[in-house]
């Protein structure tokens, strides 16, 4: 029974291109891209109304990092050529983000009196700040031949 | 009140993550237990949000502010409904494995409660 089922999943998805994106390991990443979006997206916004003075860098950084999260996620629900190529440059683009401001929050400390998401690498967020657009790289690479 | 129900919510999320983990590692989908479960962690952490509330209301103030509290309790309190109803529509291992992150996250999101809360204070 659990194999037809999941046959059925894998024709769907072959047979549905806009949807597959969003489906099999892209259904993890959807979560996990989601979850990120919500979480900074809110903290951001929090640090923003609230305290906007104490880091404007940070603050702005992390709203930054927000937008790019939520555009992933729409992107991968979406589906579709166009949706893949524009998360593939997304992710990218977080990647150099991740490992930029990382870098940065090392090298300037004085510049962050407060965190962003993308401070250490990640650290505060163990490290999937990281983890995450290297497999949504993969994943998105991979769905083109699918 | 509210330490316990953090430890316990966060307990079970570990459970849950542990199991749903176990399917995934096992090539199946969520099946009706895992939906018993995910209710279960669910219905705790709406207790939970609840109870956050009626203490606000009761006039206590977590250590690190009230709309962080407020906002770290309905993120808990969906993250597991949340994507329990994603693995509905995903009748693979992959469903499972989402149901399994989702429920990591909430235990980190205890530990962060605990800390906002003030654990141990109350």
């Amino acid at each position: 029974m659990a194999e037809t089922v999941e046959t059925d999943a894998q024709d769907t998805a072959a047979a549905d291109g806009r949807r597959s994106l969003g489906s099999g390991p892209g259904r993890l990443l959807v979560a996990l891209y989601g979850i990120f979006t919500v979480a900074a997206a809110s903290r951001s916004l929090y640090q923003l109304i609230a305290q906007f003075h104490v880091a404007p860098l940070a603050y702005t950084l992390s709203a930054v990092s927000a937008v790019v999260y939520g555009f992933i996620t729409f992107s991968l629900v979406r589906g579709g050529e166009g949706a893949r190529r524009a998360a593939l440059v997304c992710c990218a683009l977080e990647l150099l983000g991740v490992f930029g401001i990382g870098t940065w929050t090392l090298l300037d400390p004085a510049a962050f009196p407060d965190a962003t998401v993308w401070s250490d690498y990640g650290m505060g967020y163990l490290f999937i700040p990281v983890i995450l657009p290297v497999t949504g790289l993969l994943w998105l690479r991979r769905a083109r031949s699918a | 009140m509210i330490d316990a129900l953090t430890i316990a919510v966060g307990a079970t999320a570990l459970a849950l993550a542990a199991w749903c983990g176990f399917a995934a590692y096992r090539d199946e989908p969520t099946k009706d237990w895992h939906f018993i479960g995910m209710a279960l962690v669910s219905l705790l952490g709406i207790v939970q949000l609840v109870v956050g509330i009626v203490q606000l209301a009761g006039g206590h103030t977590p250590d690190k502010g009230t709309a962080l509290f407020l906002a770290y309790l309905i993120g808990a309190a969906a993250c597991v409904p949340g994507t329990g109803f994603m693995s509905l529509s995903e009748r693979t291992r992959w469903g499972s494995a989402t149901v399994a992150a989702g429920a990591v996250v909430l235990a980190v999101l205890e530990v962060r409660l605990f800390d906002i809360w003030g654990g141990g204070n109350g």
